[in-house]
């Protein structure tokens, strides 16, 4: 490693820490440390809800499947910027805002209990946070470990070492103040990271319309030529086998959507699209920033920025992750992406190493170390908060100094997380599949209670328990036991009825979502109508300025 | 034309996401600059709205 490099590696921890310290000294109160004072700039915000969403898992995994599935993934794209910025930020953001702003709610679980006057829906959620965000951090934590470690070439375990000990410090010390400032540090790096990124691809590939010309010979090459090859004949999880898998599943080229219904369709669509982008809308860590602005004109200003910053990042990701297979088949013998780098989620880190000029690899490699860190940072944080505000002081009778034992509760989760990612460097399937399960989770059981909460007066704490418990129950049934990916990779069902998917055929490839969403939803509908309206009083203060 | 042509190799479905996606983002830059100076509020703060809930109780006490 050259001084140079050094230098840019000692330069981007001093800024870190900067913030960080920045973050303390801006901390004053629990208001401060929990929802960062209400009074966070719209650059900041933004940036920060973008850069938790995009973890190195969307950067590396997805554009990794962008490489194997092609541009289908663009459809994520589309819903990531109008349904996670637009619909979120225009018709969520504020209400959100305000309801948190007269109900004093400093966490997305205390929302919740206190737009609905229950402590158990307080409990509840942060119970559920606590449960799975883990495992979520855990395979962001893995995954950015391993780039450092492989970069760098040292030691996982004193990678995971130093990484966690960076991020714990400035989590504890400044809060979501300092988790916002860093967010949005790490959230520049990864935009102009992605520019230069797009701008190399297309450079190399001979412009536009060559790259697309190379991507389509590259389909017509190295996977039409699998028709006559039977699946089994090919080595499992090979990049021949992914690829015939896909045509068996309906793809039909990197730059075609696969044909309607078919289980590439149904993957594509609901796990991928409606899973990760309608999921956006319940992610607690996320939902929490909605209420550190302090008017609606930072939640119209972070419109413009949120929606520009997921453009260049995951737009970008997904289309070079596609080109990834051109420049192979130009440069590599005719290969295909998968057959040269060996396994989707080795694409990417294969691509920059192979493909792009050594300097930008380096650049490329802060990219997903603040990927990883911005994300990461915002889940300790998060699940502090839950152990904290949400949990000890919800059960305690005694009055509790709200920071000291959210820094308590951020502690405890980091060790958890560290704890897990030490044992498990080698990612086990239920790690793996995380980040699908977590999503799938919070929009099944928050989502409807949220959007019901902030718009519809009828709805009642029974409804909304009943919806959220309808949503888990579903979408754990649903997780384990029917679809493809996940009942699969939890193995549960194998060891209880011998087989991966009790419902199998195209319906295991149906995201959990879609099927516990709507009925949440309707239980909700149902239950409120049929129970006592919620105390006008009590509404008043919820939604009366 | 070659079959290559960027767009023209996309197919529907993939072109209507990739025009979706660019819409959507205008959309959300149009919004961004229409309303950059719209929704600005007093900010008032906690201590203040308590202090004010207080001297309604007194006036109304009074």
């Amino acid at each position: 490693m050259g001084a140079l490099e050094n230098i840019i590696i000692i330069a981007y921890l001093a800024l870190v820490g900067y913030l960080g310290f920045v973050g303390y000294k801006q901390t004053k109160n629990t208001e401060d440390y929990l929802i960062a004072g209400r009074d966070t700039h719209p650059f900041i915000m933004a940036l920060s809800y973008g850069a938790t969403f995009i973890s190195t898992a969307a950067i590396v995994g997805f554009g990794g499947v962008a490489a194997w599935l092609g541009n289908s993934l663009l459809w994520l794209t589309f819903f990531n910027i109008f349904i996670g910025i637009f619909v979120a930020f225009v018709f969520l953001g504020n209400p959100t805002r305000k309801m948190g702003y007269r109900l004093n709610a400093h966490t997305f679980p205390e929302f919740l209990g206190k737009r609905y006057d229950s402590k158990f829906i307080q409990i509840f959620g942060a119970i559920i946070i606590l449960l799975f965000m883990p495992l979520y951090s855990t395979a962001v934590l893995i995954g950015g470990t391993h780039f450092i470690a492989l970069y760098f070439n040292t030691d996982y375990h004193m990678s995971l070492l130093v990484f966690s000990i960076i991020i714990t410090a400035y989590v504890i010390a400044g809060g979501l103040k300092g988790v916002m400032l860093t967010d949005a540090l790490q959230g520049s790096v990864m935009f102009i990271a992605m520019i230069i990124l797009l701008f190399i691809t297309f450079s190399e590939l001979g412009g536009v319309d060559n790259a697309y010309i190379s991507l389509n010979n590259s389909w017509q090459n190295t996977v039409e030529n699998l028709q006559d090859i039977s699946l089994q004949s090919l080595t499992v999880g090979s990049g021949d086998y992914m690829m015939k898998l896909s045509t068996i599943w309906g793809f039909k080229g990197w730059t075609q959507m696969p044909e309607f219904l078919s289980q590439g369709w149904l993957f594509i669509i609901t796990t991928i699209t409606f899973g990760v982008g309608i999921g956006v809308l319940a992610q607690p860590q996320l939902v929490v920033r909605f209420m550190t602005v302090s008017s609606k004109r930072e939640l119209n200003r972070a419109v413009l920025i949120g929606g520009v910053f997921i453009l260049v990042t995951m737009g970008v990701i997904y289309i070079v992750g596609a080109l990834t297979n051109a420049w192979y088949y130009e440069f590599n013998e005719g290969k295909n992406a998968l057959q040269s780098a060996g396994s989707i989620g080795k694409v990417i880190p294969h691509f920059i190493n192979t493909a792009m000029p050594k300097w930008f690899s380096f650049i490329f490699l802060f990219a997903l170390i603040s990927a990883a860190m911005s994300t990461l940072s915002s889940q300790f944080h998060t699940m502090g908060t839950a152990v904290g505000r949400d949990l000890i002081e919800q059960i305690s009778k005694k009055s509790m100094d709200s920071m000291l034992v959210t820094r308590i509760g951020i502690v405890i989760m980091i060790i958890l997380s560290v704890s897990m990612a030490y044992m498990f460097d080698k990612q086990p399937a239920i790690i793996a599949r995380s980040t699908a399960i977590f999503f799938a989770l919070c929009a099944s059981i928050f989502l409807p209670s949220f959007i019901g909460g902030l718009f519809w007066k009828r709805v009642t704490r029974i409804g909304a328990i009943s919806s959220m418990l309808t949503g888990f129950i579903v979408s754990s049934f649903w997780l384990l036991f029917v679809h493809f990916k996940e009942a699969k990779a939890l193995g549960i069902c194998k060891a209880l009825f011998g087989t991966n998917s009790l419902i199998g055929g195209k319906i295991a490839f149906v995201d959990a979502l879609v099927i516990s969403l709507p009925l949440s939803s309707i239980v909700l509908v149902l239950i409120s109508m049929s129970s006592k309206p919620m105390c006008k009083n009590y509404l008043d203060k919820c939604f009366k300025n | 034309m070659p079959k290559g042509k960027f767009m023209e190799s996309f197919d529907i479905g993939v072109s209507l996401a990739f025009w979706l996606t660019i819409v959507s983002a205008f959309l959300c830059v149009y919004y961004g600059v229409v309303n950059w100076n719209k929704g600005v509020e007093k900010k008032v703060s906690k201590n203040t709205e308590i202090w004010a809930k207080e001297e309604d109780k007194i006036d109304e006490d009074l």
